[in-house]
């Protein structure tokens, strides 16, 4: 890094090059924040036109008419990958991350800045490709965001299913590679450009978990990389890695011997781990802002971080319970079920230290702490539903149920955007210099937590019922019609946090030119980022060189002059 | 604001749980021997789930207002956490979830490890888009051949099998769109699927296979309750998934009996 004569110490000057082309992980931060912004209204769109339709079925919603089942199933299927990829791996890790990590080491920058520019313009690239899956011919792909063949790979099995679908693929690899690419410059970022005295067991949870992730991310994503280009060969030259002799509408289609269930195990495969990349980053800002505003240390430092590393461990071996039902050996849904068991443990024990991080504390309820106790909340309800989804034998009766989609909905979603709002109102003076707007944070925290809760937490009563997931309309089946006052509760909920959402925007952007000018350090926090100018220099520090003396989280220590000493506070009153 | 927080979070618990324990929406009524295993299963893991979810929850919000910060305050105190606390509950919750899980581990392998009882009713089930199809071997107890080729699916019944009637297996095989089942019979189904991935879903039975393209799946089960029971598609198959539903009639041996009697008769 020397070697370079300090490429950080000058900052470019021109728009193109400071605000477009930037190397700078901090506008490139606020470019994967905007970016991921963009796709979340998207993609929450879409799921109005769904819980509308699904009520409304003959509504004439304007410029879209009347929904048909297809169009449905492409909403969905756009829903799903749009939140999955470009908001829940795109916000927490390539904004936030972007902007924090290397400030939090004490770092000048990540260690690989072109890199890191060329991975958030491969990840544009990726967006505007799915989304021009809507403009081509047949549209959007129904296959759902999971894709399973041979609905997926087969041209001529739905509507939607031709350039759509290609352009889904396609969408998907160039995803993959921009995220290896970004994987690849957190994980070498955090070994080796770390501040004097910044030791592994001194960085915040929020770096352990950036980190964590950025692993399971490089692990990841070449599988689904490759599981795309043999979906694209099956596709488009006539292989069958995932197709066998099917007969569609009556006519022989040309492949032989494929495994569908192959797609499966390496989709899951990356897809599981995906689910720990959406959420570990959550976990980590929790941690964060929960020891901040309780003004006491994380109960646990190191019980989080081995916490986080289990997570991630077993992460990788529980793809199978997507697969119960799918027709894998009966024998292996043993060691799937047993080792997703495992995975509750350390979730738990990461829920046992945030409590005990808040008992005998002194809490302060600015908005970012709102937000982090509600992830908490959510985290629970959401992971409780886990032990129930991984007993095969509970599986029989809720797989591809609403009782998944409740599940995975409170917990990685949910709990994980809980996260990013936490995040945004925690960073936001940072990053913007300004502060946001409290009592409209506030309301926009209780419409948002009691709305999530009232549109998820119904799906676990249709899902034991015996509601089907995917069905563009509930009134074919006799016992699926009588859920539907559920499914009109589920609708208005979600038609007013939806509503809710613009508070947060407005108050987003009108802090960004209206607030009152924030401080260098206005939550009182400890870490690196409040010990810089608010927004920070082009090179973090204004030329110098961070010293860390203390962990991340010395709160209330006894003897201090002030509540809180500040990582790089030279005096020693702390052993840690 | 604490006291705000504490009120929504435990409003959110207790009208959550109150739908749960008032069994609002519920599980249907079982008519399979495997809904005794699988209720009670899911009733033990719903009621240690459930203790735990009130005990955090209803936790979570008398800590925030407890320690909320005001003049009063006690000062926060300086801890970095408790090692034996910390090994304390790691076990307790290995134990309990690891255990939970051995406990329904035997209900699946009862169910999924031993093939069909002999003399067991043997039906075929064959998924298309977007249709059930139910295949019954007829009196000499084997299925005929059946050959991609000849399968027409707007023909329906037979032809959309593609079953091959120059098999002499396959002149008494049934080929239906409505499946009915003798109770109290274990049957022996196999699953196929000739376009796409299906799931053949009888939520009373408790009983979900996906159907997979290039695999033929065995499975059993045993109606117990005589009646009319729902089958839906619990796999995402392409436009009509929604409308790819049927119906399972569980009657008496004798009607059971009837019914193929009449059905092979029309077949003459």
């Amino acid at each position: 890094m020397v070697a370079m004569e300090n490429p950080h110490a000058h900052a470019p000057q021109g728009f193109i090059r400071k605000y477009i082309f930037s190397l700078d992980h901090k506008v490139i931060g606020i470019q994967y924040f905007f970016l991921a912004l963009t796709a979340v209204f998207v993609g929450m769109f879409l799921s109005l036109l769904m819980r509308i339709h699904l009520v409304w079925p003959n509504a004439n919603i304007p410029f879209f008419g009347h929904i048909q089942p297809e169009t449905y199933l492409t909403l969905l299927t756009m829903h799903g990958t749009i939140m999955v990829f470009f908001v829940l791996t795109t916000a927490p890790q390539g904004g936030f991350g972007n902007y924090f990590l290397p400030i939090q080491i004490g770092a000048p920058d990540m260690a690989f800045p072109v890199l890191n520019m060329l991975s958030f313009w491969t990840t544009f690239v990726a967006f505007v490709v799915i989304i021009a899956a809507f403009f081509v011919q047949g549209g959007a792909p129904l296959h759902g965001w999971t894709g399973y063949p041979p609905l997926s790979a087969v041209q001529s099995a739905g509507p939607g299913e031709g350039l759509g679908a290609d352009l889904w693929i396609t969408s998907i690899a160039i995803f993959c590679i921009a995220s290896l690419m970004g994987a690849l410059n957190f994980i070498t970022t955090t070994l080796d450009m770390r501040a004097k005295g910044m030791t592994l067991m001194r960085m915040p949870l929020t770096v352990w978990s950036w980190f964590i992730t950025a692993i399971l991310g490089l692990l990841a994503f070449g599988v689904l990389l490759s599981a795309g280009i043999l979906l694209l060969l099956d596709r488009n030259l006539g292989t069958s890695f995932y197709v066998p002799l099917v007969v569609v509408s009556g006519q022989i289609m040309g492949h032989k011997g494929g495994s569908p269930l192959l797609w499966q195990h390496l989709f899951w495969f990356f897809g599981h781990p995906e689910v720990y990349i959406a959420i570990l980053p959550g976990m980590g800002v929790a941690s964060q802002v929960l020891s901040t505003f309780s003004r006491k240390p994380i109960f646990g430092y190191r019980a989080m971080v081995y916490a986080m590393l289990s997570i991630g461990f077993f992460g990788f071996m529980v793809w199978g319970h997507h697969m119960f039902m799918s027709g894998m050996s009966p024998y292996s849904a043993f060691a799937f079920s047993i080792l997703t068991m495992c995975i509750g443990v350390p979730s738990a024990i990461k829920t046992f230290n945030w409590l005990g991080t808040m008992w005998k504390a002194r809490i302060r309820f600015h908005t970012p702490m709102l937000y982090a106790i509600g992830f908490v909340s959510l985290f629970v309800s959401g992971g409780l539903s886990g032990p129930f989804l991984a007993q095969p034998v509970l599986d029989i009766q809720l797989h591809d149920t609403y009782f998944v989609v409740g599940h995975f909905h409170l917990i990685m979603g949910v709990a994980a955007i809980f996260g990013m709002f936490a995040a945004t109102y925690y960073w936001f003076p940072k990053m913007f210099g300004r502060m946001m707007n409290e009592p409209w944070g506030r309301i926009h925290f209780f419409i948002t937590l009691a709305g999530t809760y009232a549109i998820f937490m119904p799906m676990h009563y249709l899902g034991m019922a015996g509601g089907t997931r995917r069905y563009s309309d509930y009134r074919e089946v006799k016992y699926l019609a009588t859920l539907m006052p559920l499914h009109r509760f589920m609708t208005f909920a979600a038609i007013i946090t939806i509503g809710a959402q613009f508070i947060f925007v407005i108050n987003l952007f009108w802090s960004m030119f209206k607030g009152p000018k924030a401080s260098d350090n206005p939550w009182e926090a400890t870490t690196l980022e409040w010990t810089t100018t608010t927004p920070p220099p082009h090179d973090n520090f204004g030329g110098v060189t961070p010293v860390v003396h203390h962990g991340p989280y010395e709160y209330g220590v006894p003897g201090a002059a002030k509540d809180y000493v500040m990582q790089t506070d030279p005096t020693t009153v702390s052993a840690h | 604001m604490g006291l705000a927080l504490m009120v929504v979070i435990w409003l959110i618990t207790l009208i959550s749980t109150y739908f749960f324990v008032a069994k609002t929406w519920w599980l249907p009524l079982g008519a399979a021997d495997a809904a005794g295993f699988i209720d009670g299963q899911f009733a033990l893991t719903f009621v240690l789930m459930g203790i735990i979810f009130l005990a955090a929850q209803l936790g979570l919000g008398y800590i925030v207002w407890k320690y909320r910060d005001r003049a009063a305050a006690q000062p926060a105190s300086y801890s970095h956490g408790n090692t034996t606390l910390e090994l304390v509950w790691t076990t307790l919750t290995a134990i309990l979830f690891i255990g939970l899980n051995l406990m329904g581990s035997r209900v699946w392998a009862s169910e999924r490890f031993e093939p069909a009882e002999a003399g067991a009713v043997k039906v075929e089930v064959t998924g298309m888009q977007f249709a059930w199809y139910f295949r019954y071997p007829g009196p000499d107890g084997t299925f005929g051949a059946t050959s991609p080729k000849l399968m027409d699916p707007s023909a329906g019944g037979e032809a959309a099998v593609g079953l091959n009637t120059a098999d002499p297996a396959a002149k008494d095989d049934i080929v239906t769109g409505t499946m009915y089942l003798p109770v109290d019979r274990e049957i022996d189904l196999s699953l196929r699927a000739v376009d796409v991935i299906h799931s053949f879903f009888v939520p009373s039975l408790r009983f979900k296979q996906d159907a997979v393209p290039g695999l033929n799946i065995h499975m059993h089960l045993k109606p117990t309750v005589v009646g009319e029971y729902e089958i839906v598609c619990a796999e995402l198959c392409g436009l009509g998934h929604y409308k790819m539903h049927g119906m399972v009639h569980v009657v008496s041996q004798d009607d059971f009996d009837k019914w193929l009697a009449a059905r092979e008769a029309e077949k003459q």
